[in-house]
């Protein structure tokens, strides 16, 4: 294969790299919204409170050392924190959307502007405020195995962030479409008064879907704060996420991932072969530009629901 | 009040202790200022099916919604009277205990989950039963039995099929819960004539067959009279009349003013505007 070729595909491979990381991100504003109509501002903030939380469980000088002075292994840290997003869904249901049920969208956004603001103080109190090394173990540096045997260059972390999010997915697609409560989720996004006549119970239903994107918070916590660290900077990707979401379509999961990779792939292009001609620093506006034109053309996203209207 | 076979209500029924749904005296408030029940009471009865007639802001819908509770979803509170089921006071309780129970609404507009397929709106009706996967496919093959034309679109998108088949199978939804009344909202709503005689011909039978209660609201009244068994009229908010369904239909006032029959001769509109306020007034 030639220079340029070679090229070309590790800009790509890292497009799809940094994709999947925005996709992870993106799935758990999908999953909200899908439930319950709700734009969560605070899933951002949610990745962060998840990956420190993991960070205190597990890292050495971490909140349980210094208190009891041990640390969980890795895996018994991942189900602890697991089991912290659920209570915090628990605790949203509990103080927040249960006094705001019938309310209209914009309140209930409001009601997450508020939440992320309260996720990020708790965060800091409980954890402090400084850059904290995540590491779990996921291999760093360049992929050997790629660089022998096709020559390119690509980060074992990202590799392991793309099947990841590959696994991810197809659990929720399962999740969704194959059992009992995913049908109930389903059935609470697209009508929540039926789905309350047939007896499923939207508070339920709600620390439910709220617990998940919790997970997958934690799941892209821990990819991005393995990659450059837990720092606050992360409540800020939930920002990048939006185009992914305005591209994708705010209701399909897989138009999360297909939205976040086309984002991804496409800024780091347009920043290679654009960026000398309108003097570099695309990859910061790009996105928006790209979702802005969407939104003139495809308001719902590439895959978003289609409104059924029946003449 | 010139009838004779049937009883004018005014206060709260002797409760019957073999009543299956006993609503006795109930008022329903929206937005803490709306008046919409002013005393509802009625007795629905197991194996029976009973229809509840009115025109439009009757509190049909209303007294329907405060049985099954789906009211505390738009801000309308029971304020006053009490609902029982099986003589268990069940005014407090939330709408998926009350599907647990076997009491299970039918909403009016059908109100189907759009993007899930035509079997997956079934399976979700059996959301509260415990009785096992085995239990619900079959019982999933009983509902097709009675409305063939759902399996034949199993797979298709609810939001794709027509307003027939969307009523359809908003009831096969709600048979899905094993239900031991169903409160069915307005189900003619938008159909053919031929087609409200099917999903009638439908309750008949599972109400015969299935052994399932019904209390339906309907504006309907002529077919709803002729496939319930008791009736109750309400206007404004009251019971203003009820009795057995062919009484009813016999009943001068109910020919008059539901279904647009006069006995001999014309009368004017004005005459009965008159006669009807007269009679709201007395009731």
């Amino acid at each position: 294969m030639g220079g340029e070729v070679i090229f070309f595909l590790e800009i790509v491979i890292s497009g799809v790299m940094a994709g999947v990381m925005y996709a992870l991100v993106a799935l758990g504003f999908v999953l909200i919204f899908k439930a319950s109509g709700i734009f969560n501002f605070a899933q951002g903030v949610m990745c962060l409170f998840a990956a420190l939380a993991l960070y205190d469980f597990m890292a050495p000088g971490g909140w349980v050392d210094r208190w009891f002075g041990f640390t969980f292994p890795v895996w018994m840290a991942i189900v602890l924190t697991i089991g912290v997003m659920v209570v915090v869904a628990w605790l949203i249901e509990r103080l927040v959307l249960q006094h705001l049920v019938k309310q209209e969208p914009i309140i209930l956004f409001m009601a997450t502007l508020g939440l992320a603001y309260v996720l990020e103080g708790v965060g800091d109190i409980l954890f402090g405020s400084d850059v904290k090394p995540l590491d779990i173990g996921i291999p760093q540096g360049a992929s050997d195995w790629a660089l022998d045997n096709y020559g390119i260059y690509v980060e074992k972390l990202e590799l392991v962030a793309a099947i990841t999010g590959a696994v991810l997915v197809t659990i929720l697609g399962i999740f969704f479409h194959r059992t009992r409560i995913g049908r109930a989720l389903r059935a609470v996004a697209d009508d929540h008064q039926a789905a309350l006549s047939v007896g499923i119970s939207l508070r339920t239903i709600w620390v439910i879907v709220w617990s998940v994107s919790g997970i997958v918070a934690l799941v892209a916590g821990i990819m991005w704060g393995s990659k450059s660290g837990v720092q606050f900077s992360l409540s800020l990707i939930a920002l990048k996420a939006l185009p992914v979401l305005i591209l994708g379509g705010f209701t399909s999961v897989p138009g999360a991932i297909v939205g976040g990779l086309i984002i991804g792939v496409g800024e780091k292009l347009a920043e290679v072969y654009l960026g000398p001609f309108v003097g570099g620093a695309i990859e910061n506006w790009f996105a928006y530009m790209l979702a802005l034109v969407f939104l003139l053309f495809r308001p719902q996203g590439l895959f978003g629901e289609r409104i059924i209207e029946r003449v | 009040m010139t009838s004779s076979s049937v009883s004018v209500k005014q206060g709260a029924p002797d409760t019957d202790a073999g009543a299956l749904l006993c609503v006795n005296n109930i008022e329903v408030i929206y937005d803490h200022v709306i008046l919409v029940l002013k005393g509802v009471s009625l007795e629905v009865s197991e194996g029976r099916v009973v229809a509840l007639l009115g025109g439009n802001g009757a509190g049909k819908s209303t007294t329907l919604k405060a049985i099954s509770n789906l009211l505390s979803a738009e801000r309308g509170v029971v304020t006053k009277g009490s609902i029982r089921f099986r003589g268990e006071d069940v005014h407090s309780l939330s709408p998926n205990a009350l599907v647990g129970r076997g009491v299970v609404q039918v909403m009016e507009g059908r109100h189907c989950f759009e993007h899930l397929t035509v079997e997956e709106n079934l399976l979700t009706g059996a959301y509260t039963r415990k009785d096992g996967r085995a239990a619900i496919q079959q019982h999933l093959e009983l509902v097709y039995g009675y409305f063939p034309r759902l399996k034949e679109r199993r797979r298709s998108q609810a939001g794709y099929t027509s307003g027939g088949e969307q009523q359809m199978l908003a009831l096969g939804r709600a048979l899905m819960a094993k239900p031991s009344v169903i409160l069915l909202d307005e189900p003619s709503m938008g159909l053919a004539p031929q087609l409200v005689e099917e999903i009638f011909e439908i309750v008949k039978a599972l109400n015969e067959k299935e052994q399932v209660t019904f209390l339906l609201a309907e504006q309907n009244t002529t077919v709803a009279l002729r496939y319930s068994h008791y009736g109750y009229i309400l206007e404004n908010g009251r019971v203003v009349m009820d009795g057995d369904a062919a009484s009813l239909l016999a009943n001068e006032d109910v020919k008059e003013f539901y279904l647009g029959m006069s006995g001999d001769k014309r009368k004017s509109y004005r005459d009965i505007k008159h006669y009807r306020r007269r009679k709201r007034w007395l009731a």
